[in-house]
């Protein structure tokens, strides 16, 4: 067999040309996907848009605005609107009392802070235990669902911790994460909400000054 | 060497999981579901397939010294690769794999293969090699998942055959991974015995 030598120039030149053509190659891929990906992405957050807060007409992810709630989340504010009337909007809260890292979710509310749905968009939680968030809390059995509760005037924290909510079974870190994450949701959007309208057009002047 | 031979070994004879005990990370991480399994098996096939061509290709350009690094580095590229293209054209399964994917670098089935076989032999006989490999390496992962869903969940491919309150919960979780793994290598030794 022709082998070739282990000599110190073979092998670094050997090693160069393979990490090149490695390199470029994925960088080529890259390119090729970077597109898609982006869609899909973007795919996806409308439909949990659509998901949580049904029936809007306009375009919430262009009128989408940022608020930072008290533990520092930045959590992203789509507002819904039916014929320029604020029908809801669909907030994404994070939180990191997971079990096993941080739970993203969407949460689509009334103006006036009632639950309309909800949509797990990332976790880490454990399969087929704390994984069982994403029905658990809209199915309408027992004190589970949270869906036309009021965060203002139902407790939603698992019964355990005096709460109204009962917990997945097996996984009532989960459970109390993802409560912690609508309510995080919830008190971050009613601070604002006074502000809220003044804000957004606040927004707006800023923006219209940097133009 | 026969080709059928060749191709047929990885799903019997030479299992990766069953008999050779190789990739035993994503087997018993991501088998929580046949579906995961399926595409685990499917992903990791697709590496193997074109690890193996491209190593029995560059083979003898390759000095001995440094053939691991260069391995791994062809393999990590096809993952990397695998790994952005599921994430544009099939987000969903991306989803409930995505963790797992990563992982494909370091089973050692892809460069136990590379090492044992491409480096070895012709690319007709590495890719048939990668191909019979990957895809026993896939069924047994169906196979765990399968197993896996029904007790655990009362469900396979997502179809439910009872009600999941009834399901044990172990075999959903890393202890039920184990555990379903052991019996189902015990039946197949026995098998193979017999």
């Amino acid at each position: 067999m022709g082998k070739r030598a282990s000599t110190l120039p073979n092998m670094v030149l050997t090693l160069l040309v393979i990490t090149a053509i490695s390199g470029s190659s994925l960088g080529f891929v890259y390119q090729l996907t970077k597109e898609p990906i982006a869609a899909a992405r973007l795919k996806k957050q409308q439909e949990a848009i659509k998901e949580v807060v049904p029936g809007f007409d306009n375009d919430p992810g262009s009128e989408m605005y940022e608020l930072t709630s008290a533990e520092n989340f930045v959590l992203k504010v789509f507002p819904a609107k039916k014929e320029g009337q604020l029908i809801g909007v669909a907030i994404e809260s994070i939180t990191n009392k997971g079990f096993s890292g941080e739970i993203k979710v969407m949460v689509g509310m009334k103006p006036d802070g009632t639950i309309i749905n909800y949509k797990v968009l990332e976790h880490k939680e454990t399969p087929g235990l704390g994984t069982k968030m994403a029905d658990w809390f809209k199915t309408d059995k027992g004190n589970q669902s949270i869906l036309e509760k009021h965060p203002g005037k139902n407790k939603l924290t698992v019964v355990k911790d005096g709460g109204e909510v009962d917990a997945i079974t097996a996984a009532t870190i989960s459970s109390r994460a993802f409560l912690h994450a609508i309510e995080v949701a919830y008190t971050t959007y009613t601070k604002n909400a006074d502000a809220a309208t003044s804000a957004t057009t606040q927004t707006k002047y800023e923006e219209g000054e940097e133009q | 060497m026969n080709q059928w031979k060749n191709f047929s070994k990885g799903f019997f004879k030479e299992n990766a999981i069953f008999s050779l005990l190789l990739g035993m990370c994503p087997t018993l991480g991501v088998t929580s579901s046949a579906e995961n399994g399926l595409g685990m098996g499917l992903a990791t096939t697709f590496v193997l397939v074109m690890a193996n061509l491209v190593v029995s290709v560059v083979k003898d350009f390759i000095p001995d010294k440094v053939r691991i690094p260069a391995f791994i580095l062809i393999i990590a590229t096809f993952v990397t690769i695998v790994e952005m293209i599921m994430q544009a054209y099939v987000p969903a399964l991306f989803e409930s794999l995505g963790l797992f994917i990563p992982l494909i670098v370091v089973n050692c089935l892809v460069l136990g293969r590379a090492e044992a076989f491409a480096s070895k032999n012709n690319v007709f006989s590495s890719i048939i090699d990668g191909a019979g490999m990957g895809l026993g390496f896939a069924m047994a992962l169906t196979m765990l998942g399968s197993i896996r869903e029904i007790l655990g969940s009362g469900k396979i491919f997502g179809i439910t055959l009872y009600p999941e309150d009834y399901g044990m919960l172990v075999f959903v979780l890393a202890p039920g991974a184990f555990i379903a793994l052991g019996y189902l290598i015990a039946l197949i030794n026995r098998l193979k015995k017999a």
